[in-house]
């Protein structure tokens, strides 16, 4: 099986309303970060091309076509999009390189939540017979299964506090993060319901952004000679749709793909997870088998800031950095897609 | 025994704030000023209307601003003889790819004022503008396009016209 | 309609749909009509309600109906103080999951109620039903407190 390297990322800063730019607008940017960053011009010089978006978030049909426009697709180029964070468009790649049929991928995600209601529009993500003509929305749905976990003791409020203190905490050191700061547990526990028992601050923001990547075969890398990291396992799961017929306080998919890859093999440096509410990290550490060893989210996860369709692609993109940089051997990133943490993907990146 | 139910209506209506995109924004507040305009690519010198802010054929962002003739040549049309539900205009009418002077690519708008039966590739038409007061932020500002007297256009060279037309 | 610097206007984006429901949805949603919960006996022996077409565990149809009763109890719940424009319910209200005696998986809907501190898991809840029924999961149109069950 061919090796995978990432060689680029690039990921813009989350913002609350992206304002004026379009979508090609908000890929531009990310898009030629990460060309800058191997020495090519334009989407020609990779062999495959894959994104990750949501047209309902912004409620422009075909935006995603329209996204094309930002790559330079003259002559054509071998193309594909998922209707999925781009951690999927990320799958989809790895997969297309370790069958031969590629040798690099430029994967890209964007979203512009800003001008509908994020999570009114993803309540139509669930079945259309029984739960979507309910316009159950996300931030209800995950206070449902944050009721569960705190009723079962499994967890507590003060851990969900904590769990948002040290994403504002580490997201100071984050410029692209949308909320950072140094609230005490203290004030975010008095913080008001929300949607009781969440609290605003256990919701990720809504934000508007784009993130991209380049991967290649090592031998790629090499020829571009660019410091890379090895993508040594990435696998996903998925579980049923209907949130009431799987157990809401337990990530089945998500432990089941972390023991697939062998996350616990051998020591995690660095995990970044996404997690939009905070219980959910709790439950998804437990599910990858994480323990004190491992730095969780130094980011500031998506509490600090949500690009939806993008974020799980960010997520391995954080760990790539910082192994790249030295700071961790071994990362491990999750991604997540659907209706509470229904289908969840793991990646493992590693020193070259 | 209660009888089943087939179908079931589904409606999803959702609201959004919809914002132009910069570059589209810059074309719709010239467009309300009763100008055409595209941009230009600065690698391939392509200009593009309306535009997004890229160039899809290099994949670089346009900055520079073209103002374009609201004269131009079709590159190709359709005969619509079927009636639309909503549209208002009576079928036969005439369909369009229109590239203005100046630009190097076409967009969609009525041929209207001519025989359908004269219609062709090459033909040069103009636009018919609404009344100024009534100009907003939408292509709509232009009623139609109508022939012009001019010769033809060879094939060849449609898209390829500057700004100040045939005599350029 | 403008700003200084952006071009931007509010929409809705509408989808007409009708959806055929098939054999199990169908006859779910016509039994709801007349205000009967009906649910699916699963591979496993559980009784799933609304009704998968489907068995989770082992992809076989499903066609063993169980009647059930309209009450049930609270597994969990949040409360909405602010409705969403979207939501079934216009003030206060909570989301439950409610297991329905007979049932052996919960159910999501909404509950009418007077307070948040009116709720809690444990609680009794029936269904109540729109006048006018017309074939959707809303025809029952919410769930209340079953009185003397007020915590």
């Amino acid at each position: 099986m061919r090796d995978i390297a990432i060689v680029a990322y690039s990921q813009s800063p989350c913002v609350a309303d992206a304002g004026a730019a379009n979508e090609v607008e908000l890929i531009m940017p990310q898009l030629q970060a990460v060309y800058a960053q191997v020495g090519i011009d334009n989407a020609q010089a990779v062999d495959f091309v894959c994104s990750g978006s949501c047209d309902y978030l912004q409620g422009a049909a075909f935006a995603f076509v329209a996204g094309v426009d930002a790559l330079g697709a003259v002559p054509p180029i071998k193309e594909s999009h998922v209707e999925m964070d781009a951690a999927w468009a990320l799958y989809e790649s790895v997969l297309k390189i370790r069958m031969g049929h590629a040798d690099s991928a430029l994967i890209y995600g964007f979203g512009k939540s800003s001008p509908g209601e994020l999570p009114t529009v993803l309540s139509q993500r669930l079945d259309p017979y029984y739960l979507a003509p309910l316009w159950l929305d996300t931030v209800s749905l995950a206070a449902l299964q944050a009721r569960l976990l705190l009723e079962q003791g499994r967890v507590s409020e003060r851990q969900m506090a904590e769990v948002v203190q040290r994403s504002r905490r580490n997201a100071r050191a984050n410029p692209l993060a949308q909320l950072a700061g140094d609230p005490s547990l203290d004030d975010l526990l008095a913080e008001e319901p929300f949607v009781a028992p969440l609290r605003r601050s256990d919701c990720a923001p809504v934000s508007d952004g784009a993130a991209a990547m380049i991967i290649a075969t090592v031998e790629q890398a090499r020829t571009w000679g660019v410091p890379y990291a090895r993508l040594t396992g990435i696998d996903h799961r998925m579980e049923n749709h209907n949130p009431c017929l799987r157990d809401l306080t337990r990530s089945t998919s998500t432990r089941q793909a972390a023991e697939a890859l062998g996350v616990s093999d051998a020591p995690v440096d660095v995990a970044e997870i996404y997690a939009p509410f905070s219980h959910q990290e709790i439950l998804l550490c437990e599910a990858l088998g994480l323990g004190q060893e491992t730095q969780v989210n130094p980011s500031g996860g998506v509490l600090a800031g949500n690009l939806m369709m993008a974020s799980g692609l960010a997520r391995v993109g954080e760990v790539f950095r910082r192994v790249v940089a030295g700071e961790a051997r071994r990362g491990v990133a999750h991604a997540t897609s659907g209706p509470c943490l229904q289908h969840n993907l793991v990646a493992i990146v590693e020193g070259a | 025994m209660s009888e089943d139910v087939a179908v079931m209506q589904a409606p999803v209506y959702l609201q959004y704030h919809f914002t132009a995109g910069r570059a589209p924004t810059r074309f719709l507040r010239r467009l309300k000023e009763g100008v055409l305009s595209g941009q230009r690519c600065p690698r391939c010198s392509q200009v593009y209307i309306p535009p997004r802010g890229s160039c899809p054929a290099c994949g670089v962002a346009t900055e520079e601003e073209v103002i374009l003739s609201d004269k131009g040549t079709v590159q190709s049309f359709t005969i619509v003889h079927i009636p639309i539900p909503g549209n208002p205009i009576d079928p036969p009418y005439v369909v369009a790819n229109i590239v203005p002077d100046g630009a190097n690519i076409s967009f969609i708008h009525l041929l209207s004022e001519c025989d359908n039966r004269e219609v062709r590739i090459g033909q040069r038409v103009e636009a018919v503008w609404r009344p100024r007061e009534e100009w907003t932020w939408a292509m709509e500002n232009i009623l139609y396009f109508r022939p012009l007297d001019e010769p033809d256009v060879a094939v060849e060279r449609i898209g390829t016209l500057p700004v100040t037309g045939l005599e350029g | 309609m403008t700003t200084m610097d952006t071009l931007e206007k509010p929409f809705e984006l509408g989808f007409t749909y009708t959806r055929s429901t098939g054999p199990v949805i169908g006859h779910f949603l016509g039994a709801l009509a007349e205000h009967r919960i009906l649910g699916v006996r699963g591979s496993d022996g559980r009784v799933l309600v609304p009704p998968p077409e489907f068995d989770p565990v082992t992809a076989a149809p499903l066609d063993e109906w169980v009647e059930l009763a309209t009450e049930g109890v609270v597994l969990s719940w949040c409360w909405v103080a602010q409705p969403r424009a979207s939501h079934p319910l216009q003030e206060a209200f909570a989301w439950i999951m409610v297991q329905l005696d007979g049932a052996d998986v919960p159910m999501i809907h909404c509950l009418r109620a007077p307070a948040m501190s009116a709720v809690r898991s444990g609680a009794r809840v029936r269904a109540c039903w729109v006048a006018e029924p017309v074939g959707r999961i809303t025809d029952l149109c919410c769930f209340e407190l079953v009185e003397g069950d007020k915590a």
